[in-house]
């Protein structure tokens, strides 16, 4: 790992403003995906601001029809907490089948949209229950933060503070899982919201993440699994790599939404 | 260079290290505490896994300075004496390890798991074992004789 030069944050404030004054700085939060990228030399960020002691990016609150998750917090202490198990309980079960024990402990919500991996699980919940990114300096739809690989709308400098999940009247999530990794070779989020329909697939498409409209049509009309039966996915639009070509990652995202509609 | 103070099996440690230094180097090579091994530089083996503030973590995949002022625990750190941890008594009673490498990160990560299903009063069975085990690799027991060992461990813990 090259050399760089750490600072914890007290506040987002703090962070902003120590991030701004630096020559190329990165945030910190988890490191589960910033650190593996540093010590392979891939990325040498000059100054490291650590998020992880952000009191006020931490926690979880409900209040109506919305679950409220501070980007500090943990994916294991979404996947434990009985306020998300009651309200989403897809969201929370997502939460508790990202990688495994260790990375939950450390890893965050924030570092995980932040770096809108194509096969990462939360990008998904965001975009399948038409969560808001609440940041230090706007809000945003999922469905304008996530733009592709690896990419988001964030600026410079912005940090993601917290996502806000409307409660959805039922949904499920439903993971191949890379049997090495634990990514997903194809993760599919269906739900039931306020806005209709929602089916957003991870893992499997060459953007990145992105809404299935003719899924959302068809279980728009009838929600079964058999809804699906005829809907096909375009293979021209799916990820290949050494771990599947893009026909069997089409053929998946049939596969993960109707197991994700039968278990809603 | 900053100065890295934690509480590292009960003793109060301090050292200056560079900005960069993993929680595991420090560790290992500023504490000399061994015991904790690097399987991987790809945060997939959990060799490396220690306790931190009572949460089993990868230390390779953890910055010393992000965890200054922690409590953190190593597989040096369980024994009572000469009295083995419970969970090292089964994985010596049961054959839970072969060449020994992947033992000290196993362990670590058997005993976190088994403090939290006590806690939330879930049955350990086997299946959750074998879940929870997702991120330690062994390559040599095939993992059986590990499942075992933790499966023997917690209900010893349990009549504890
Ligand atoms: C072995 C292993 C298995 C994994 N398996 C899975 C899996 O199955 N599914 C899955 O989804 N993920 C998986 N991950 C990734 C894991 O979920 C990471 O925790 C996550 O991708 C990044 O979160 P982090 O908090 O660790 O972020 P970091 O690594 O600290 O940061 C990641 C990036 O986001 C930036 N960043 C961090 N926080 C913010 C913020 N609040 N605002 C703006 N930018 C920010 C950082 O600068 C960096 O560029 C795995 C990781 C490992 C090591
Ligand atoms: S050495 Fe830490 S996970 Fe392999
Ligand atoms: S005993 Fe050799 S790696 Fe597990």
């Amino acid at each position: 790992m090259f050399d760089t030069t750490y600072h914890r944050a007290a506040s987002v404030a703090d962070a902003a403003e120590t991030a701004a004054k630096a020559d190329d700085a990165a945030y910190l939060s988890g490191g589960q995906t910033l650190l593996p990228t540093m010590k392979q030399r891939l990325a040498s960020p000059s100054d490291l601001v650590d998020l992880s002691q952000i009191a006020e990016m931490q926690g979880i609150s409900v209040a109506g029809d919305t679950v409220t998750i501070g980007a500090g917090t943990p994916h294991a202490d979404v996947a434990g907490s009985t306020d998300v198990q009651n309200a989403i309980p897809a969201l929370a079960a997502l939460a508790g089948n990202i990688g495994d024990p260790a990375v939950r402990a450390r890893g965050t919500l924030g570092g995980s949209i932040a770096n809108n991996d194509p096969a990462a699980d939360y990008p998904a919940a965001c975009l399948g229950l038409n969560a808001t990114i609440v940041t230090n300096t706007r809000e945003l739809a999922a469905a304008d933060f996530f733009e592709g690989l690896f990419e988001t709308a964030l600026e410079e400098g912005e940090i993601v503070t917290a996502v806000r999940f409307p409660v959805p009247s039922r949904a499920a999530y439903a993971k191949f899982p890379n049997p090495a990794s634990r990514y997903a070779m194809a993760g599919v989020m269906v739900a039931q919201t306020g806005d209709g329909v929602r089916v957003a697939v991870t893992g499997a498409g060459n953007d990145g993440v992105f809404r299935h409209e003719a899924m959302e049509a068809a279980l728009g009309t009838n929600w079964s699994a058999d809804a699906l039966a005829d809907v096909s996915t375009d293979a021209d639009d799916m990820l290949s790599d050494m771990h599947g070509s893009a026909e069997y990652r089409a053929h998946l995202v049939g596969v993960m939404a109707k197991r994700a509609v039968e278990s809603a | 260079m900053t100065k890295i103070s934690m509480t590292v099996n009960d003793k109060a440690v301090s050292r200056d290290v560079p900005d960069n230094t993993l929680l595991v180097e420090f560790i290992r090579e500023n504490l000399r505490l061994t015991g904790t091994h690097v399987g991987c530089d790809t945060s997939q083996c959990g060799a490396c896994v220690v306790h931190v503030d009572g949460k089993a973590i990868k230390s390779c995949t953890t910055l010393a300075a992000s965890v200054d002022g922690a409590t953190v625990t190593t597989v040096e750190g369980l024994a009572n004496g000469k009295e083995l941890h419970p969970v090292q008594q089964a994985f010596k009673d049961n054959h839970g390890l072969q060449c020994g490498f992947c033992t000290p990160g196993m362990i670590m990560s058997a005993t976190d798991m088994i403090a939290r299903y006590q806690a939330s009063g879930e049955e350990l069975t086997e299946a959750a074992i074998r879940h929870e085990l997702e991120g330690n690799i062994c390559r040599c027991t095939g993992y059986h004789n590990i499942v075992k060992s933790i499966q023997d461990a917690a209900a010893k813990m349990a009549n504890a």
